[in-house]
């Protein structure tokens, strides 16, 4: 099992876990708010949309396309 | 920093895997580059839930035993950075590659279509959910709708099952009439037809399309058209996915001639520009098995071995041959151009509503003036949500091809215009 | 007559035109061929100049005119008045920054000097070791494609728009692609750099801009930021020039910019030039090195030989006005223009002395004889 934070909460997710599974393993699934204000979760699975990009270690990046790692420090857009 | 290779292979999935295969007993020195974790492309993606087919595990093992081929995963082009160079970026860095002759299997994404609700959280593609499961979001006890068009949507239906869901509906929006002349044809590919058998489903419906996503901060149910009528389904998960897309953009970047909304190659897979050659879904959606063939032509036609590469032609015709009954029997509805309403965002960066390019003559007219498409997805949704609907061109795609770290580019210092 | 006035051009400058020319009476047409001009591509900065007396005239003067538009402006026109700081990054500099305080103040502009400790309260993202900056109030920014479709809704029914591509200029009459003829009391070319192409006499080169853009982080800068050595680079007539230059977006996005060259007619986005660029950012910015960008693009400045724009009658065609070579201020010297153009035609007492920007100190009446012989 690999242990990160997602916005500050502790998850243990197995190995090979990507970060859009683990926003869902650990929080309610979504990514971000857009700029009107709508909750978006991750949509195209496959690095194209960009509606899956988090915080992960003060980076902007896509959830589905980076695996979890031990000590990752992931936040989603509030 | 710059390396150096004979070969270089944009996209370890089906096709450039073969790609690499063919070409590595040349001895030439091979690089494969992949914005994904691990190589697999779409259909073979691995993951914490995914359970790889055999000759997926085969090609990957012969990949990791060939000691000239290197693979660099979540690695993505970002720029061109010369008349033969790329720019790529990892998490960590960023450096130049030079090659000799380059193969694009840059691969296809999802048309991905609006339609009142499709924002809402629980709405995914159709491959798209498949991806998302194999990385591991888990689906046990939901109940999930799949909507669109074409084969993926049973093998999306198959592996949501495996993990958990409950499927409600699986809705093709081609006719009867349609998928009965397909599976007809399907005998000349028995490998298929037995796929499709395996697939098959009860809940599969055909002349049925998604009107609505419903709820209020997430799905709470689907509205459909079946058979011109209109029916809900209760649900926490639609998969939709509107028919396949080629990625074209590296390529219409380095210049290479684009068909019919496709990577255009000859015989060899050669594309429009020397040295470069392109395989599998870029060059126009036919399958993983029409990729392979394709991809190996492509390797061995990039070393030299047009002989080998012109025994794999028949083999080719015949996977072709297939890819055409696909694209016939599952041509879109026009109806489905119909499904957004004035106050549905097309673009989903921007909040961008079908009333504010309703009105917009041209792509670059509405991305002017409604800011359609500015966003990091630099349109590759709405861009092609557009071409759809209203049949606007895209334009070739400008530095940096994805969003990229302010410090990646700086790597550009010695860059030359690629002209 | 096809119309009182032709404008040829519907950038920020051909639409101010139509709207000032417009709103006293006249029916306007504004013809563009949608190719897209520097009112696309700039940054859409409002800015007081400094460089020479003329420039500040009618950039302070334009200024005011948009402050008092501002009100009006359209929501998707994204006004917002951010100010401009000019950085000082060493005790020369800052000397340099003061001399520009009191120029502008002399003028009227509002500005104050901030210390490096000021600086720093005011933009913490900002390198830490600045010696300072000064503060120019009244500047703004705006997003000048909206700006220029606003303008021409002012106008009501008095102004009409085509997209027809003019092919040829002959006084107060336009050849269409088409190879017909419009015909107005008066023609006012404001195309920019694509006008050389009509009056092939006009001294006016294009010099070329890269523009950069991240994704949106809001709050990491407040103002407009420019190092004080852009208006050095700025006025380098060849080869390539980078400075440090800016724009907190209203969406939270930082737009970056700028360069110059005099050597490049290929819109291509030339990845040399853009790191240049973009190491001079990070020079000043040293954070932005891990934001994502997202777009870059290209434009072209239409650049005359002093730097100021031909604003007033071609001296060599009668019925023929010029609003053209703005350089990068167009955006900002829009309505000075329009308003200057506007006087002279109704010979109305000027705001501004009109005389430094009249085409005559480029092209003589007496070419036009000769040219008859």
């Amino acid at each position: 099992m690999i242990e990160l934070s997602l916005d500050g909460q502790l998850l243990r997710v197995a190995q090979g876990t990507t970060v859009a599974a683990a926003l869902y393993l650990g929080g309610d699934g979504n990514s971000r708010t857009s700029v009107s204000g709508q909750r978006r979760a991750p949509f195209c699975g496959m690095g194209v949309c960009q509606e899956c990009r988090v915080s992960i270690d003060g980076q902007r990046r896509l959830a589905c396309q980076t695996l979890c790692r031990s000590g990752m420090q992931v936040e989603t857009q509030p | 920093m710059t390396r150096d290779f004979d070969l270089l292979i944009i996209g370890a999935g089906p096709a450039g895997m073969a790609a690499a295969l063919a070409a590595a007993p040349s001895g030439a020195r091979i690089a494969i580059i992949d914005d994904n974790p691990a190589p697999g492309g779409q259909i073979w993606r691995d993951g914490v839930q995914a359970q790889l087919p055999a000759a997926a595990q085969r090609y990957r093992a012969a990949l990791a035993a060939a000691s000239n081929v290197q693979l660099f995963a979540a690695t993505r082009v970002v720029a061109i950075a010369g008349p033969q160079q790329l720019l790529l970026e990892d998490d960590n860095s960023a450096w130049n590659v030079r090659y000799s002759t380059l193969i694009l299997c840059t691969g296809a994404r999802e048309l991905l279509l609006p339609f009142p609700g499709w924002t809402l959280p629980g709405v995914t593609g159709a491959g798209g959910l498949q991806a998302l499961v194999k990385g591991g979001v888990p689906l046990t006890g939901e109940r999930l709708v799949i909507a669109g068009s074409g084969p993926l949507l049973l093998a999306s239906a198959a592996s949501a099952r495996k993990a958990g869901a409950q499927i409600q509906r699986i809705a093709e929006q081609a006719s009867l009439a349609a998928l009965s002349a397909f599976t007809l044809q399907l005998a000349r590919w028995p490998g298929k037809l037995l796929q499709a058998t395996q697939l098959l489903d009860s809940h599969y419906r055909s002349d049925s399309f998604v009107v609505a996503a419903l709820g209020s901060e997430k799905l709470e149910a689907v509205r459909l058209s079946q058979s011109g009528k209109i029916i809900e389904i209760p649900c926490e998960r639609l998969a939709c996915g509107f028919g396949l897309i080629a990625n074209t953009q590296l390529g219409q970047a380095l210049g290479c001639r684009v068909a019919d909304q496709a990577i255009a190659v000859d015989d060899w897979q050669a594309c429009s520009r020397t040295d470069h050659y392109a395989a599998g879904e870029c060059t126009g959606f036919g399958g993983s098995e029409l990729a392979l063939v394709e991809g190996a032509i492509a390797g061995h036609a990039a070393v030299g071995e047009q002989h080998q590469a012109r025994a794999l032609w028949p083999q080719r015709a015949r996977w072709q041959a297939f890819a055409r009954q696909l694209n016939r029997r599952f041509a879109l509805n026009p109806q489905l151009k119909q499904l957004a309403e004035a106050d549905t965002l097309v673009c989903r960066c921007e909040d961008v509503p079908y009333s504010a390019l309703a009105e917009r003559s041209s792509w670059v007219d509405a991305k002017l003036h409604s800011r359609c498409g500015m966003g990091p997805c630099q349109g590759r949704i709405c861009g092609a949500a557009c071409e759809y609907l209203f049949d606007w061109q895209t334009p070739t795609p400008r530095v940096p091809l994805t969003p990229t770290r302010i410090d990646s580019l700086l790597q550009l210092a010695e860059a030359q215009v690629h002209g | 007559m096809n119309a009182d006035v032709i404008v040829i051009g519907a950038g920020i400058v051909g639409s101010a035109c139509a709207k000032t020319l417009a709103q006293r009476g006249m029916n306007v047409l504004v013809l563009d061929s949608q190719r897209g001009g520097a009112t696309a591509a700039g940054m859409g900065h409002l800015v007081a100049m400094d460089d020479n007396p003329a420039e500040l005239a009618l950039s302070r003067y334009s200024i005011e005119l948009w402050q008092q538009w501002a009100p009006q402006l359209a929501a998707d026109c994204a006004y917002r008045n951010c100010g401009t700081l000019w950085l000082a990054a060493n005790q020369e500099e800052l000397q340099a920054a003061e001399h520009k305080g009191e120029t502008l103040r002399a003028q009227g502009v509002t500005c104050q000097l901030l210390d490096a400790e000021g600086l720093r309260q005011t933009e913490p993202m900002l390198r830490r070791d600045l010696s300072g900056a000064l503060k120019v109030n009244g500047d703004s920014i705006v997003y000048a494609p909206n700006a220029a479709c606003w303008m021409l809704t002012q106008g009501g029914t008095r102004i009409r728009q085509r997209c027809e591509q003019v092919s040829a200029v002959e006084g107060n009459r336009v050849r269409l692609a088409d190879g017909s003829w419009l015909q107005a009391k008066l023609v006012i070319m404001a195309n920019g750099i694509h006008a050389s192409e009509l009056c092939p006499e006009l001294p006016i080169r294009p010099k070329k801009g890269h523009i950069l853009i991240t994704d949106r982080y809001p709050g990491r800068i407040q103002h407009q930021l420019v190092e004080l050595g852009y208006a050095a680079s700025a006025h380098v007539t060849s080869g390539t020039t980078v400075a440090f230059n800016a724009q907190p977006r209203p969406t939270g996005q930082i737009l970056l910019g700028s360069s110059r060259q005099f050597d490049s007619l290929s819109p291509e986005v030339e990845g040399a030039v853009l790191a240049r660029m973009l190491q001079r950012a990070l020079d000043y910015l040293p954070e932005l090195g891990q934001l994502n960008a997202i777009r870059s693009w290209t434009g072209f400045r239409a650049a005359t030989p002093d730097g100021l724009p031909l604003i007033g009658a071609h001296p060599q065609q009668p019925g023929l006005w010029l609003a053209v070579g703005h350089e990068g201020l167009g955006v900002t010297t829009a309505p000075g223009t329009a308003q200057l153009l506007a006087e002279q035609l109704l010979g109305e007492p000027s705001a501004i002395d009109p005389a430094p920007y009249r085409p005559e100190r480029f092209l003589h009446t007496h070419e036009l004889k000769e040219q008859h012989r």
